[in-house]
Formats: structure tokens, C-alpha cells, sequence
């Protein structure tokens, strides 16, 4: 699998670190309750289809990622910057 | 239809016309007691403790495929009691007791053979981990022998211990461990719970899950509606689609897991060997092939096929650990779904809709578990209340932080294990 790094342009599977679904982005406010931080940090969607995962270039450019992929085909279909895909 | 030595030999001299199905195929029935969504081990082990155990017979197994087509078919056949932490070692210890009466009890050869399980070490930090772990399983009622280094050459002569930078220092050694022919398994469930009087219903798909007033009333499916009083989750690689339909959302990830097999070669592996250096596993099969496997590929995937990565870095330990494999030729290899949950343990609980029932989150160890699993979550469909042995293995873990079982002591978080 190849990962199209904004800044790199695609590369291979092995330059990155997967952290998890892009819903680590949405991080609670600090005095969120219990089941906020249950859904935040354990519960998943965990689609089988499209989905967008957060991945780190760590052996290239060190960016944060975004990408949007399928996990049935492993067909990926693009990746924005994580701080971009914030906003 | 019972099975005798002697059976065999009447069938081999008339031709082998004497053998019949030995489950029926019968269409769903408009309700039942209780409805088992997945018919894998686990699924269909359930069914037939239901039955045996709990005199629970009005019950239905709907397996959208055929029986055992899922990861109790895919796996590396592995049978082990080797944990550490309260919860999952008393889990598997029930567990590896109830494949020790398998086959007397289901009347059916499921190949069990305690060959024994071997873990390497290559450090004296690793060492010192083994041997508390030792300790654990023994303090548990189970074997474990901690190994020198010449002991472990007499076990396992073929591996390398000269290798300069992952010295075998030793090994722990499970001898009540070995491995089982999963297809087996499956089959052998089926069977027993088919004879009890279980309606084993293949290609039925669940669509939905009805819910009235928070209390479970059946199941949508392909072949139509199914009223129940009572519906048992246990679906793993499909679970968060499955759980979905009843409003759910589970702390659990899928990731896929490979295992590869060489050609069939003359006896070289007495049991079941593990790395401690890198995430390596290997056994030989009755045929002859060795079976391996590593790690998972590391990312959330329903493929059912692993990348290239995972292949060369369990390659490159097998090489490390073994350098006589580099004469054998691989054969295939495959993927499986497996649910893996952010803490690395699995869940048997009841959910927040009364009558629905859930079990999931095996990782990648659930073969081992088939037995205890389905045991335990008969009891709990039955009774209401917690197995004993799986009473730990709660749901609501994740939001309170209370009984959280990180076997591999590397954090509550999805990527970790």
C-alpha cells in the first residue's frame, strides 16, 4: 500500500506510523464527562468501507496525516494534513 | 451417529457408503428461545453448551455463510493456558480443561495434541518476565517448567543459538499446550448441538435486530423474521456491523492478521516454538507444514488479505530464529478479521437492551478460547449472571477503567496491541 503524503506525494506503507480513526482529532474539552472520553479514546465506527485514518510520516517529512481510504479494497482515495483536516 | 474405531473399519470394507450428513440443514422456524448470531467455534460452541449444559434446545445458530467458514478455519490452531492477569488466566485455564475432554465429550476426533508450547527468551529482563509468568500460570493450577538453555536444544534442536545478537537464554515451557484441527472443532460443535435438537441455519444473513421498549424481540434476516427471546452477538470480525444494528458502538478495532504454511516436510518441530525477539510463532502440522505467523498488519482492515510488510518482517524473524526454514517453500498464505479492542482482551456481557447479549473482542487469540468462550456464554445466556471464569470480561471496562486487561501492559488504546 501507498500513502499519498501532501508533502512527500506517495509512499510506501512502511514510512508510516498508523495512530487510529481520524475521530482522535476531536479531542473532548478537559471537563468532558466519562462517556465522552469512553467514546473518545475506545469506541469506534470501525467501518467496513470508507473510512479516515490518522497516520504519522515518521520516516519521511514527520507530518501528521489524514487519509481517506476503503477497508474492504485497500483502495486509497486521498490524504490532507492533519491540521488542516481539523478545521 | 456415533463414531468408533470400529465404524471405520466397517465403512472401509463396504465402500464408505454407510456415512451420512451429520447435521441436518432445516429451515428457520417463525420464533425461538434464543437465537446465536455466527456460526464460527465460538458460536457454535455456545449452541451446544446451551444445549447440554443448560437444557436450552430451542435454538437457532444463523451463520450468514456456511459453518465454521470464518476465523476458526483461518487461524494457526494454537491451544494454550499461558496468561497473566487475573480475568484471562483463570479464562483459559477453564478453557485448556475443556479441550483436555473435547473429544471424549463431543465424540469426535478434533485432533488434539498436547505437543506443548515453547517460549523463548533472549535477555534476563525477559527471563525474570517468563518466569513471574510461570509462576502465575502454576499459582493457577496449570504447567509451566522454566528452561536452560540445553534443555530448550533438547526440545528444539533445529533453531539457532548461536545467534549472536538474540542468544537463547532459556525458555518457558507449557506442556498442556499444543494444537487442534480447527475445521474440527467446528464441525464437532455442530454436530453435538445439531444432535441436541439446535436448527444450524447457513446462509442467513442478519440484517437487523429488532428492539421494542429497550427488550429484544428478534432478528431481520435474509431468509425473513425471527422472533426471540433472547439474541447472542458473538460475530467476531463483523461485530461493530452487527452490534451497530442494535444501536451500539464497541471499543473495537478490526485489523487483519496473517499466518502462512510451507510445503508438507519429514518431522522437524515437535510443538508449538515462539520468538521472543520480534513476533514470531511456528508449529508443524500433522501434514507436515510448518505454520506461522507474526503480527498484525497494524491498520483497520476487512480485507481477509495481508501486505507484503508483514510477510517480509515474519520472514526475516523466521529466518533469525530458524535459518534451516529458508529451504522450505511457503505454500500460502491468508488473512483473518480479527476484532481486536483497545485493551487487547475480550468482552462477554450483557448490553443495554434486555435479552441481547454480546460476545467479541477476541484479537487475535480466539481459538484457543472456543471452548470457554461458548461455555461461559451459555451461563451467562442462560442464567443471566457471569461465568466464574469469564466474569472479568465486562463491557463497561472501557468508561470506568475498573478491571481493564492489558496483557501486554502497553496501555488502553487501540494501536498498541
Amino acid at each position: 500500500m501507498r500513502l499519498p503524503c501532501p508533502i512527500c506525494g506517495e509512499r510506501d506503507r512502511r514510512e508510516f506510523y498508523y495512530q487510529g480513526h481520524a475521530t482522535l482529532l476531536d479531542r473532548p474539552a478537559a471537563d468532558a464527562d466519562a462517556g465522552a472520553w469512553d467514546d473518545y479514546v475506545h469506541n469506534r465506527d470501525n467501518p467496513a468501507g470508507e473510512t479516515r485514518d490518522l497516520w504519522h510520516h515518521e520516516a519521511g517529512c514527520g507530518a501528521w496525516i489524514v487519509v481517506t481510504r476503503n477497508t474492504v479494497t485497500h483502495e486509497v482515495l486521498g490524504a490532507v494534513l492533519a491540521e488542516k483536516a481539523k478545521s | 451417529m456415533g463414531y468408533s474405531g470400529f465404524k471405520v473399519i466397517k465403512e472401509g470394507l463396504f465402500g464408505q457408503k454407510g456415512w451420512k450428513p451429520v447435521w441436518r440443514n432445516p429451515d428457520p422456524k417463525p420464533e425461538y428461545d434464543v437465537i446465536i448470531i455466527g456460526g464460527g467455534g465460538h458460536g457454535l460452541s455456545t449452541a451446544y453448551y446451551l444445549a447440554k449444559e443448560y437444557g436450552i434446545t430451542n435454538v437457532a445458530v444463523l451463520e450468514k455463510g456456511y459453518l465454521g467458514g470464518g476465523n476458526v478455519g483461518r487461524n494457526t490452531t494454537i491451544v494454550r493456558a499461558n496468561y497473566g492477569l487475573p480475568g484471562n488466566s483463570e479464562f483459559y485455564s477453564h478453557s485448556l480443561k475443556l479441550w483436555e475432554g473435547m473429544e471424549q465429550d463431543l465424540n469426535y476426533n478434533t485432533m488434539m495434541s498436547q505437543r506443548g508450547v515453547l517460549n523463548l527468551f533472549h535477555s534476563d529482563g525477559q527471563r525474570d518476565a517468563f518466569a513471574r509468568r510461570g509462576n502465575t500460570m502454576r499459582n493457577q493450577g496449570d504447567d509451566a517448567e522454566l528452561l536452560t538453555p540445553e534443555q530448550v536444544r533438547v526440545e528444539a534442536p533445529m533453531i539457532d543459538f548461536d545467534n549472536v545478537r538474540f542468544p537463547i537464554y532459556g525458555g518457558l515451557m507449557h506442556r498442556r499446550g499444543g494444537t487442534a484441527r480447527h475445521d474440527a472443532v467446528a464441525w464437532g460443535y455442530a454436530r453435538g448441538a445439531d444432535q441436541r435438537g439446535v436448527d444450524l441455519i447457513q446462509n442467513c444473513e442478519v440484517t437487523g435486530i429488532d428492539i421494542e421498549g429497550g427488550v429484544v424481540r428478534g432478528v431481520q434476516t435474509s431468509r425473513g423474521a425471527i422472533r426471540a427471546k433472547k439474541v447472542a452477538i458473538v460475530v467476531a470480525g463483523r461485530s461493530s456491523q452487527v452490534a451497530g444494528m442494535a444501536g451500539m458502538r464497541l471499543p473495537i478495532e478490526s485489523h487483519v492478521l496473517q499466518a502462512f504454511v510451507s510445503e508438507g516436510l519429514k518431522p522437524i518441530m515437535p510443538g508449538v516454538i515462539s520468538f521472543g525477539m520480534g513476533h514470531f510463532y511456528i508449529s508443524q502440522s500433522d501434514k507436515g507444514g510448518l505454520v506461522f505467523g507474526g503480527d498484525l498488519d497494524f491498520y483497520a482492515s476487512y480485507a481477509a488479505r495481508g501486505n507484503l510488510p508483514m510477510k517480509e518482517h515474519v520472514m526475516d524473524a523466521a529466518m533469525t530464529l530458524m535459518p534451516s526454514i529458508g529451504k522450505a517453500r511457503v505454500l500460502r498464505s491468508w488473512g483473518g478479521i480479527m476484532d481486536m479492542s483497545s485493551d487487547g482482551s475480550p468482552i462477554i456481557d450483557k448490553t443495554q437492551t434486555e435479552g441481547l447479549f454480546l460476545n467479541c473482542g477476541w484479537c487475535y487469540g480466539g481459538f484457543k478460547a472456543v471452548p470457554g468462550s461458548g461455555f461461559s456464554y451459555a451461563h451467562l445466556i442462560a442464567k443471566g449472571e457471569h461465568h466464574a471464569p469469564a466474569a472479568r470480561f465486562r463491557l463497561d471496562r472501557f468508561r470506568t477503567g475498573t478491571g481493564l486487561m492489558d496483557e501486554e501492559g502497553t496501555g488502553s488504546q487501540h494501536n498498541l496491541h
